[in-house]
């Protein structure tokens, strides 16, 4: 952690970023945490498939399936995972339209407007969903 | 490291696939994590089995789970780099981490077209 | 309100020092002094060998920037009262080499910026005499906030990819870039995408973000990197589907 020459022929000290960098402050912890999230769309791809996988070999299977699933254990990781992608789901939203200004007749939509649309697109995919699957 | 030729589009995988996974993949999780397990809702396996079998909804569902993989790949990979400081094994991280996006996206055409 | 402060300053003299430590000066708290000022204190009336910079004391310069505790802020404009009771830890930038005292080396900074071209690159030059290239209040909107960058690094201070990989171009001369790319008069996109997709370039951000929030000008840089990663993406696209129409 020493200094090491530069050319201005004096001893520069050159810090080094920590292991732990993302523990010192509250918006690097909440980073890492939003970027872990894709672990979670990871198992949550994994999960899905496996529920279609189950359903459609048989109404045995998918019953098994469901034994499996509610484990005490995996509904309790299947929480942590709602959580961590509704985590994802609002960085995401609130993010948008930092990355992407959007345009209406030359003006600048303001970003509460287009974090407000993305949730009503939430609300109408979720509706669907659910009514697909329970209907 | 992917050169500058792959890098844009990883990111545009990962952009669509944030999108995708932002929308749908918390109501599914509940239902097929939560909800049905649980007994909360209880749709019988033939109705499942049909809304889960139309056409529509496997290219959807095969859409959402190829994207949600390759944003998974993308920031999962520079997880690794910032977060654990492994930049230096860039080559072996990138492999695995798109290497898996593409395995499980064969795998969820695999299920979704062949088997349902 | 007490009537003094505590500084925890860090000190470093190469020709003494093998690595920074912390001196604890006390300092008058007045309510209208600013962090810039209990340095200035101790530098006249305390240990006149503290080294650190500064100029215009009023935010417009951006030569103050230091971590005022932990945080990267202009000391200028950084008041101790927000700081009190103490005591403040002042230290220099975080991620860039450190000279002396609260002096920063800011050479590799200096480095990159011309690196983006960071002025009007025109394909044609207009003469003169043809007076000046008038802009409408919305192109001039479209790069107004990317042109109040003052040069104080507090974003690269505060992002983490800078500090894991210093080779990373970083906050300020990407939003520099998008300043001169988005100017109605400018015709240098072309030039600067080359520099702005290089693997140094806009791919390493990850959207910490920390450099919107560190920025005491409202540049937002974050938004800007944001931004340039979808057009530099479009513009892949395009040199795919027109070989030799693209960049
Ligand atoms: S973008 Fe903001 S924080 Fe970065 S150098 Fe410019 S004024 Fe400073
Ligand atoms: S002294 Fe000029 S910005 Fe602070």
């Amino acid at each position: 952690m020493t200094g090491t020459g530069t050319g201005t022929g004096q001893r520069a000290y050159r810090p080094r970023m920590s292991l732990w960098w993302w523990a010192r402050k509250r918006s690097y912890t909440l980073f890492i945490l939003r970027e872990l999230s894709s672990v979670f769309v990871a198992w949550f791809v994994l999960f899905t498939l496996l529920t279609v996988w189950s359903v459609a070999r048989g109404e045995e299977r998918y019953e098994q399936f469901l034994d499996f699933a509610s484990n005490p254990l995996v509904v309790a990781l299947n929480v942590l995972a709602l959580a961590f992608l509704l985590f994802h789901t609002v960085t995401w939203f609130n993010l948008t339209p930092k990355a992407m200004p959007v345009k209406v007749r030359g003006r600048r939509v303001p970003s509460t407007v287009v974090i407000a649309a993305q949730w009503l697109g939430f609300v109408v995919v979720s509706a669907f969903v659910v009514w697909l699957v329970v209907s | 490291m992917p050169n500058r030729e792959v890098e844009p589009f990883a990111w545009m995988a990962f952009s669509a696939g944030g999108v995708a996974a932002a929308m749908f993949a918390p109501i599914l999780l509940f239902l097929f994590g939560l909800a049905l397990p649980l007994g909360w809702v209880s749709p019988d396996h033939a109705g499942l089995l049909d809304a889960l079998g139309h056409p529509l909804t496997r290219l959807a569902l095969l859409g959402v789970c190829a994207a949600a993989l390759f944003h998974f790949a993308h920031r999962f990979r520079y997880t690794l780099y910032d977060g654990l400081q492994l930049a230096r094994f860039g080559t072996v991280i990138t492999a695995g981490c798109y290497g898996l996006a593409v395995l499980g996206s064969a795998a969820a055409a695999y299920i979704l077209l062949l088997v349902l | 309100m007490a009537d003094s402060i505590t500084l925890r300053v860090t000190r470093y003299q190469p020709e003494v020092d093998d690595e920074p430590r912390a001196q604890d000066f006390d300092v008058p708290l007045r309510e209208n002094w600013v962090v810039l000022d209990g340095l200035n204190y101790i530098k006249d009336r305390l240990d006149g060998t503290l080294s650190y910079r500064w100029s215009c004391r009023m935010g417009i310069c951006g030569s103050c920037g230091m971590m005022v505790d932990g945080e990267p802020a202009l000391t200028c404009a950084t008041f101790l009262v927000d700081h009190a009771p103490g005591p403040i830890r002042v230290e220099p930038l975080a991620n860039f080499p450190v000279v002396r005292d609260l002096v920063v080396d800011i050479g590799d900074f200096l480095e990159k910026l011309p690196r983006v071209s960071p002025w009007i690159v025109r394909d044609d030059d207009i003469p003169v005499d043809e007076g000046e290239s008038l802009q409408t209040p919305e192109e001039l909107a479209d790069y107004k906030q990317y042109s109040m960058c003052i040069n104080c690094m507090l974003c690269y201070s505060a992002c983490p990819v800078y500090g894991l990989d210093p080779d990373f171009i970083g906050p300020a001369a990407i939003a520099l870039a998008q300043r001169y790319n988005l100017d109605s008069r400018d015709d240098g996109a072309a030039k600067r995408l080359d520099v702005l997709i290089h693997p140094d370039g806009v791919w390493g951000c990850t959207f910490v973000g920390e450099c919107t929030t560190a920025c005491p000008k409202d540049v937002d840089p974050a938004g800007a990197i944001q931004r340039y990663k979808l057009t530099a993406a479009m513009e892949t696209i395009k040199s795919y589907v027109s070989p030799g129409g693209g960049p």
